[in-house]
């Protein structure tokens, strides 16, 4: 009796191990984001993000029959780590694309590896040399810090404010923001009058305002991340500074008017609409996906980020790229993510082309100002 | 030009005495063990960090300050207890290594527990900026500085005056010694870690409504906490406050008038000035080697 | 005993890529590891002989790196002269450096070393022009060694590799030669060393120095081998973890330097799949062989190994 049961047992494990209905081959995306570290308030959301979706996904059956595979690995936002992840990714766990890069030190220092070894990589980071000039593998979807400073210079000039000061911190994502206020300000007759800076871990701006205050600045532009920028917003009111105060898309979350309380009010930023979702005329193209999106983030993790929105975009192009390439030939995924056309994400509209491998306009950017404890759209 | 020196001067005294304090809770511990806790920021952020957590649970702030700095003694005991003691007997250095891998392991628990954002403390009496004469400080700087004030004259009275805290400045001058006339090691050790742990989440409480805190809050406050404990001199209190001063008016100004970019390097750069001169802090012992 | 012990190593890693030439632990992270090892070995020679505590080791790597990188980047020199140049740098700044900061002892030493990191990290952040900001310089060229362009993983561990070797070797005989001994004397006791008539000034200047150009040598080759530098790799945090690098292995041992810094670059890449509780167990980890093995791993797994091989059944 007892051998029967062994025997009965020793069959059904056979069985499970050599089950042929295993399902076809997983398809890999690879991520490195900077998921701890000074840039975790954008890494954070955006794992969250891809986590969310790749289990959703896998839900209603997959791409194309096969299920998603996210394998992922935190940089912590150091570019050492970001190249030998992206190593890792490609030989060790044979990735058919690599969405990721959360800050464009990481991207920019992973890009020679990503173009040697031709995986299609959509960057989740901001500066404009990611995709000017173009390189054949690699893609971007979040606006450029390029058009967040066209959209900051294009109010001013509104308002009739030329003389402007700036303040920024000294991370990347700062300092690549500073370059493009300094270059474009005279296209849109600007004089920067200040430009100070700050260590984006640092508790007191006080100095350098007071700095500011002292000039004839008629604006202040600080184009920042994390905790710092709220600091410099709580500064400016307790020094008594009036001024029009202008923020990056950096701070474009519930968190940064929780932290920087009425001191935030009458801010202004470039924002993604995600933030202004509920605001946006029914008609709005954008706006289902984009209550889709903000609605099932929030559900699970709490107020929404306009740079898990990022992560969302790039999944989906990347999904929409495979379902159209019939499978993930690298070279046929690249071709189809550079063929996005009308593509309706949480940034925009996206319209790639062999010279454009980022798809957005200026326009895809709304200005936002805060009031009464939340987002606004202007104009 | 004046009124914009003297802000520079309040900025700096501000972000000055944040340092001094946690500078305070180095100088505690090296006073009892010849060794300087890395974890000794750790111990600030816990503090922020629990009181935070125990007032979105609903606690009212002075429940939660006390509570939370409550258990970051413990936390300090348990640190003493599990990580410091079974290593009695290593060298200093090893032993620094310890307390590093004790801050990394604390900041893990913190992100676990927590998470990656940033949070806020309301202020004791609301942030509405305090002119004087020209600049501007708010409230809560006031509170750090005038606890900070009292904290280091209760710290220098608890050496100076009580037996217990003589019997802990005898333990860093010869274990052996302090054995021999009967005074139990371990234990003191054990409060100094404890002592200290509650310093810093003090500090931490009083700081996160001005600066927020984080689970990684905790690096860049013990790293000035660390320098102006050097510059002062570590081991004395007194020195850990006015190193701190020092360095937070060397940021300041250093911002101010020269280049704000450069701040830290020049706030350094004086810190190495001065041990060049003064190779034991400012107002540190000089030491003696035994040959 | 020592010349053995160097020999196996080399056969060990010798060996590697030849069994497992396609696998990215021991091409990419033996890399890594490798040049880590050229960064402890070379503090420990500072540390570990002449008990000197540097929290600033990290800035003798970058500027390597960044002497590299800019000379080849933005001025078209060939790597080599650019190398050159970065040891030139490196031992300049730490020669200057070394005899006020020297003079230092024990914490205050260490905070002055913490303080010039941190200078040359802001510098490397904030002087753009040159160095690219806070996001770095990217583009570097390849490593040019008379003609051949290092390129590739495999390629890169066996310069990595042959570079570690050198430095290893080099550290060996630093230890046992007329330096080397005044320096272990100066760690006995800088005042008896000093009766002895050793020059302790220029003692501590030399292995100041040697430590500063075994980094920036490590630096030159990051360099090229990431195509890419920025301020991040060059940090107080890097600083940190290579002394721990250096204590873990086992102080005053070459071979227990490089037994800390592949350790621990192992073990980064080894715990990163735990996400959020990498932290926790690399905390947990750190204290727990500091306190089980208060001497070093490398002491430690030796006396562990001769243990065993004791307790083997006599035949």
């Amino acid at each position: 009796m007892k051998s029967l049961w062994q025997t009965a047992l020793v069959a059904l494990l056979l069985c499970a191990g050599l089950n042929p209905a295993r399902g076809a081959e997983p398809i890999r995306v690879g991520s490195f984001l900077a998921v701890t570290g000074p840039a975790s308030f954008l890494g954070d959301p955006e794992l969250k993000t891809l986590q969310m979706y790749v289990e959703d996904l896998n839900a209603k059956g997959g791409v194309k029959g096969r299920k998603l595979e996210l394998i992922h690995y935190d940089t912590g936002g150091n570019a050492k780590d970001a190249v030998s992840f992206v190593k890792r990714l490609i030989k060790n766990d044979n990735v058919d694309l690599i969405i990721g890069g959360t800050t464009t030190g990481d991207t920019l220092a992973v890009i020679p590896d990503v173009e040697k070894e031709g995986v299609p990589f959509i960057s989740l980071a901001g500066a404009v040399e990611i995709i000017e000039p173009v390189k054949k593998w690699v893609f971007k979807v979040p606006h450029t810090d390029r058009m967040a400073v066209a959209k900051i210079y294009e109010d001013l000039r509104k308002r009739g404010l030329t003389k402007v000061a700036i303040i920024t911190g000294d991370g990347g994502f700062d300092k690549s923001g500073r370059e493009q206020l300094l270059k474009l300000a005279p296209q849109y007759g600007i004089t920067l009058v200040a430009d100070e800076s700050y260590g984006n871990k640092d508790t007191d701006m006080t100095a350098q305002l007071t700095k500011i205050r002292a000039t004839d600045a008629q604006a202040i532009i600080n184009f920042g991340l994390g905790q710092a920028p709220a600091i410099v917003t709580k500064n400016i009111k307790q020094l008594g500074i009036t001024l029009p105060l202008y923020q990056s898309h950096g701070v474009a979350s519930k968190t940064f008017i929780d932290l920087a309380g009425d001191a935030a009010e009458g801010a202004r930023l470039p924002a993604a609409a995600l933030v202004v979702a509920e605001q946006l005329p029914d008609a709005d193209p954008q706006k289902p996906v984009l209550m889709a999106y903000k609605n099932k983030y929030e559900a699970k993790h709490g107020p929404v980020s306009t740079f898990g929105g990022h992560a969302y975009d790039g999944l989906m192009i990347a999904v929409a790229a495979i379902q159209r390439a019939g499978g993930t030939d690298k070279a046929k995924v690249r071709d189809e993510i550079e063929k996005t056309q009308g593509f309706i994400g949480t940034a925009g509209v996206f319209n790639m082309t062999p010279q454009d491998h980022m798809g957005l306009t200026v326009d895809a950017f709304k200005l936002v100002e805060v009031r009464n404890g939340s987002w606004k759209i202007v104009q | 030009m004046l009124e914009q020196f003297f802000q520079f001067l309040v900025t700096g005294v501000t972000v000055g005495s944040l340092y001094a304090l946690v500078g305070l809770g180095f100088a505690l511990i090296y006073n009892a063990s010849d060794v300087v806790n890395f974890a000794q920021g750790e111990f600030v952020m816990l503090g922020a960090m629990t009181a935070i957590a125990l007032l979105n649970a609903g606690l009212p702030l002075p429940l939660a300050a006390i509570a939370a700095t409550l258990a970051a003694i413990l936390v300090g005991l348990l640190l003493e207890r599990f990580a410091i003691e079974p290593a009695q007997g290593a060298s200093v250095v090893t032993t620094i290594i310890i307390t590093i891998g004790a801050a990394i392991f604390l900041r893990g628990v913190a992100l676990l527990l927590w998470g990656k954002g940033f949070h806020a403390l309301p202020p004791f009496s609301g942030d509405a900026p305090i002119r004087l004469g020209g600049a501007t400080v708010l409230p809560q700087s006031l509170w750090v500085l005038g606890v900070t004030v009292l904290l280091v004259s209760l710290v220098r009275a608890f050496f100076n005056r009580t037996l217990l805290g003589k019997a802990l400045l005898a333990c860093s001058f010869n274990r052996a010694a302090a054995q021999l006339v009967g005074i139990n090691v371990r234990v003191m050790l054990r409060l100094a870690y404890g002592l200290s742990a509650g310093l810093g989440a003090m500090a931490g409480i009083l700081i996160a409504p001005i600066t927020f805190s984080s689970y990684e809050a905790g690096v860049m406050l013990g790293l000035k906490g660390f320098s102006a404990a050097i510059v002062g001199g570590i081991g004395n209190p007194m020195g850990a406050v006015a190193g701190g001063v020092l360095l937070g008016l060397l940021e300041a100004l250093g911002a101010g008038l020269i280049s704000s970019g450069y701040k830290d390097a020049i706030a350094f750069l004086f810190v190495l000035m001065v041990l060049f001169f003064q190779p034991t802090g400012l107002f540190g012992h000089k030491v003696a080697e035994r040959v | 005993m020592r010349l053995v012990g160097f020999y196996v190593f080399a056969a060990v890693v010798a060996l590697l890529p030849v069994l497992f030439p396609t696998n990215y632990f021991v091409t990419v992270v033996g890399a890594s590891a490798g040049l880590h090892v050229i960064l402890a070995v070379g503090l420990n020679l500072l540390m570990g002989y002449a008990g000197q505590i540097s929290l600033g080791h990290a800035a003798f790597f970058g500027m390597g790196a960044y002497a590299s990188a800019i000379l080849t980047t933005r001025f078209g020199w060939y790597s080599l002269p650019a190398l050159a140049t970065g040891l030139l740098i490196a031992g300049t700044v730490a020669w200057l450096l070394a005899r006020p900061i020297l003079r230092l002892r024990g914490h205050y030493l260490a905070m002055a070393t913490l303080g010039f990191g941190i200078i040359v990290h802001v510098i490397m952040v904030q002087a753009t022009r040159w160095t690219g900001g806070p996001d770095g310089l990217a583009g570097v060229p390849p490593l040019n060694l008379l003609g051949w362009a290092v390129e590739g993983d495999l390629q890169w561990y066996g310069v990595i590799m042959a570079a570690m070797l050198l430095t290893v070797w080099l550290s060996l005989n630093l230890v046992d030669s007329q330096v080397g001994r005044a320096l272990r004397a100066v760690h006995g006791s800088e005042f008896a060393a000093q009766m002895m008539g050793i020059d302790i000034g220029r003692a501590k200047t030399q292995v100041f120095v040697v430590s500063a150009l075994f980094a920036a040598f490590a630096g030159s080759l990051f360099a090229h081998q990431q195509a890419f530098v920025s301020p991040d790799s060059f940090n107080l945090i890097v600083s940190v973890e290579l002394v721990t690098m250096v204590v873990l292995g086992g102080m005053a041992s070459t071979f227990g330097a490089a037994c800390g810094a592949i350790a621990l670059t192992l073990l980064h890449q080894g715990l990163v799949v735990f996400e959020d509780y990498e932290m926790v167990i690399h905390g947990a980890l750190l204290m727990a062989v500091m306190i089980f093995l208060p001497q070093g791993l490398f002491v430690g797994l030796s006396q562990g190994t001769r243990r065993l091989w004791a307790m083997r059944p006599k035949s």
